[in-house]
């Protein structure tokens, strides 16, 4: 058995043994040379502050996860963390257990880097609360802290706060989509709580954007929400959409949704589109240049007599809740880039028969708004048609 | 050739309620003149002059017949044909 040894005696002599370099030489060295640098802390003092091209390897994970990162015993590697200790006693691993060649222990570690002005970077990452409430997004790898964070930025704008529109802002809402617009001009009716579960019946009569923002507010306080009670028209939509990344439509009508197409065409922003009808519903992404928009779709709307709407004809309330949540999803995807976004895909649900449907949309070479010769059209003849007056009531 | 139209539930009045309808036909347009025999009621809901309206699609087996042949497009034995007008509830 080995004589005992302090811990200050065995820090000592790791430090005799390897080789140091000073702040100063590091930076240069990182500078000018090629050399890999490792920071050897926890996770928490690496996520507070770090230099800036370090890699993540803690003491802790040294023999496991080193040869992962940098397989080639010959490189040159300098390990520092807080104050040169750990970094001491891990050079020593490296050089002597684990056969690299070329390992220095930065001297006075991070602690004394910052004193001699070298820079570092403070990476933003989430609160204690927010790895919480978002840990079953994070432990996705698709996901994970840098989706999260993505989710925390996006700026997404929702046209309607009713039937699609409930459903759609709640979850991005738990999601932790970090600014919601919610755009309606309604106020909350009895005969709209059968599907439209943002609100509820104490709210009746309050306006549909501010019952939703109490409610998301409720759930999730991460959440900015942007209240614009009123309707989109040509004179404020181009304003309202240059605010927000993707857009989720689930207007009521359809000259809201050609003004919607041509002011995100215009303004290059996508559009989760869908619609629902009894037990029918519809859903497509417009990602404008880069698959159809709506307009190549649906060239023209129908007449008002042939179009009827949910007040009209009736929807079961399990639809909209269906599609829904799967605008949500196409959300998520376009925001985070994971998966595929049904981009110049129309997917068709009938609810009775369970069945969904998948059909192509392709761009259309006449398309007026995104087509090759689409013409030149002022912002006020936005979502217009030769014939707009016939079809201006929802 | 024995084709398939699946109606959408907003023009199932026009069919009894009926939505898939079995037909014999060489193209679409004889697949929809086979529903139209039929129930003559959705002749009128989603054609116009003998042509399409501007405001329905009909698709073959998931493709537009709009960049096809039109009504002329030819359908394949066991072919499901989709009629799909926009629809703008929310």
């Amino acid at each position: 058995m080995k004589a005992p040894v302090s811990g200050a005696d065995l820090i000592a002599r790791a430090k005799a043994e390897i080789e140091e370099v000073q702040p100063t030489e590091a930076a240069a060295e990182i500078e000018s040379a090629d050399v890999t640098l490792v920071d050897v802390r926890e996770q928490t003092e690496f996520e507070e502050r770090h230099i800036d091209g370090a890699i993540h390897i803690p003491r802790s994970y040294l023999e496991s996860r080193f040869e992962q990162f940098v397989p080639d015993r010959s490189r040159r590697i300098i390990l520092y963390c807080a104050s040169g200790i750990r970094s001491a006693l891990a050079a020593k691993t490296l050089a002597e257990d684990l056969g690299y060649e070329d390992v220095s222990s930065m001297a006075g570690g991070i602690t004394l880097w910052r004193d001699r002005g070298l820079p570092v970077v403070t990476p933003r990452s989430l609160t204690q609360e927010q790895k919480e409430r978002y840990s079953r997004h994070i432990l996705v790898p698709e996901i994970g802290l840098e989706g999260q964070m993505k989710m925390l930025d996006a700026k997404v704008l929702l046209l309607g706060a009713g039937g699609l529109g409930s459903p759609s802002a709640l979850y991005l809402a738990a999601a932790g989509i970090g600014t919601l617009g919610l755009i309606d001009d309604d106020v909350v009716d009895a005969s709209n709580l059968q599907r439209q579960v943002i609100h509820n019946t104490d709210r009746i009569g309050v306006p549909k954007t501010e019952s939703a923002r109490l409610a998301i507010e409720a759930l999730n306080p991460d959440v900015d929400v942007v209240e614009h009670h009123g309707r989109l028209d040509a004179g404020n939509v181009i304003e309202l959409l240059s605010d927000y990344d993707v857009i989720v439509d689930g207007a009521d009508n359809f000259p809201t949704r050609y003004l919607l197409n041509d002011a995100s065409v215009r303004l290059r922003k996508p559009v989760v589109s869908a619609s629902i009808l009894s037990f029918d519903g519809q859903l497509s992404t417009f990602v404008p240049y880069e698959g159809p928009c709506y307009r190549c779709l649906y060239p023209t709307p129908p007449p008002p007599e042939l179009a009827p709407s949910c007040g009209a004809a009736g929807v079961l309330g399990m639809l909209p809740g269906i599609m829904g949540l799967l605008q949500a999803l196409e959300v998520f995807k376009l925001v985070t880039g994971a998966g595929d976004p049904l981009i110049g895909r129309l997917l068709l649900f009938e609810a009775l028969g369970t069945e969904f449907t998948e059909l192509k949309v392709k761009r259309d070479p006449d398309c007026p708004i995104c087509g090759p010769n689409a013409p030149q059209i002022a912002d006020g003849d936005l979502g217009k048609f030769p014939d707009y007056d016939l079809f201006c009531a929802g | 050739m024995a084709v398939k139209v699946k109606i959408p539930a907003q023009l199932r009045p026009a069919t009894g309620g009926e939505g898939e309808i079995e037909v014999e036909a060489e193209t679409v347009g004889g697949a929809l003149d086979a529903v139209f025999a039929k129930h003559d009621g959705l002749r009128e809901r989603i054609t116009e002059d003998g042509d399409l309206r501007r405001f329905v699609n009909v698709y073959v087996s998931g493709e537009d017949i709009r960049f096809q042949d039109g009504l002329e497009t030819a359908v394949e034995d066991g072919a499901e044909v989709t009629i799909l007008p926009a629809v703008a509830g929310g």
